[in-house]
């Protein structure tokens, strides 16, 4: 089932970074539905200011991941897959990657449009790219949900792979992303 | 101090006509009374911190009085009345609710004033004054430094102070701890007032 040259799982740091990055994720989307219809009230404005920071540290993970998978291979697509399914699944990827550099960054600028500074955990300040707008500050917060909503869609699509090829058609492109105990517990 | 009040009624003019003279004799204007504060040309901005982040807001409508004579700037004055409810405190839900009850209060408390009591030279442009500052039915001395410059034909002043927005019972109920919002909040002007002639 797999291949000699290529390593048949994910690193272990790749798949940490993918997990702790899904986790992220689905804490900060969920966050950023939920705080936008509270009524003003210190509580909100920490949620807001969490959520930037979940944002920018989601950005900076992306970061080191990008830079792990340039410099190192994933592991192959199982051998019999069509052709269509390997080039979907790596413009789902490269889609992906793309949003989530794309959604902090619009959030940020967003922010800065809004008049609001974007001070990562209350000590480390960014710098704001934009003045305070509030007609871009309207038009990047649409642009931020458009972006969340697309994620949102993906990583549905995303998930819906998994299940097909692991459950439908038993191949394991699961475990090539789980904690490697597994797989030493299992060979 | 009352007292003397006729005394000093008396002083002053003497002391206007010597001025005047000097003025004269040198062949400038002594500039005293200073035309009305020109209100889209000045700024009343504030800085507060929330969360650590500083947000800018601003004031849009007041209205100040200025008397500034750069050969005796201890004689100058200056009253300052704000319109509380002209708040723009970064966005709209914010300025909702800053006017309302926990914060300004505009309802009951539309204006907030300043009226200088002293004002003392600290060299070269820079200079101090002191007064009494009044927001909600809270009143506090304050000092705060500025710089005074010619800009044309206007006199620009320019300063800062912080004031602790708890010493005026400014951010009550939820936000009466400074978790979110700091106590600090810092008041900047920029007053630009036609230099009359003398």
């Amino acid at each position: 089932m797999t291949s000699d040259a290529s390593p048949a799982r994910y690193t272990a740091t790749a798949a940490s970074l993918h997990w702790l990055i899904a986790l992220a994720i689905l804490g900060t989307f969920s966050l950023g539905l939920y705080m936008q219809d509270l009524p003003i009230s210190p509580a909100k404005l920490k949620l807001y200011s969490y959520h930037k920071w979940a944002g920018v540290t989601i950005f900076l993970l992306m970061l080191a991941r990008l830079g792990w998978r340039i410099t190192h291979a994933p592991p192959p697509l199982p051998a019999g897959m069509p052709d269509w399914q390997r080039r979907a699944a790596k413009g789902l990827h490269h889609l992906l990657y793309v949003l989530l550099f794309a959604i902090p960054l619009s959030g940020w600028l967003m922010s800065s449009a809004k008049g609001f500074q974007t001070v990562w955990f209350g000590v480390l300040p960014l710098p704001d790219l934009l003045t305070k707008d509030k007609a871009l500050g309207e038009t990047l917060a649409a642009v931020h949900q458009a972006l969340n909503l697309s994620m949102a869609s993906l990583v549905c699509v995303h998930v819906a792979a998994v299940v097909k090829h692991h459950v439908l058609d038993r191949e394991r492109v699961l475990a090539r992303m789980l904690p490697s105990f597994r797989n030493k517990a299992g060979s | 101090m009352r007292a003397n009040a006729m005394h000093h009624k008396w002083l002053g003019a003497v002391m206007c006509a010597a001025l005047l003279y000097v003025g004269l004799s040198a062949g400038t204007s002594v500039a005293a009374e200073l035309g009305p504060v020109q209100v889209d040309k000045s700024k009343l901005t504030f800085v507060s911190k929330q969360m650590g982040v500083p947000v800018d807001g601003e004031f849009r409508r007041f209205s100040a009085v200025m008397a500034f004579d750069p050969a005796k700037p201890e004689a100058g004055r200056a009253q300052i009345e704000i319109d509380m409810a002209s708040v723009d405190a970064g966005a709209a839900e914010t300025n909702e609710e800053v006017t309302g009850k926990n914060w300004f209060n505009v309802k009951q408390f539309p204006k907030a004033t300043f009226v200088s009591s002293s004002v003392k030279p600290l060299g070269g442009n820079r200079l101090e004054v002191a007064g009494k500052l009044t927001i909600r039915d809270k009143t506090r001395d304050v000092v705060a430094p500025f710089t005074m410059t010619q800009q044309g034909a206007f006199t620009q002043f320019e300063g800062a102070l912080t004031i602790r927005r708890a010493d005026f019972g400014i951010g009550q109920g939820v936000w009466a701890d400074f978790d979110t919002v700091a106590n600090e909040v810092q008041i900047r002007f920029r007053l630009l007032a036609a230099s009359k002639k003398g």
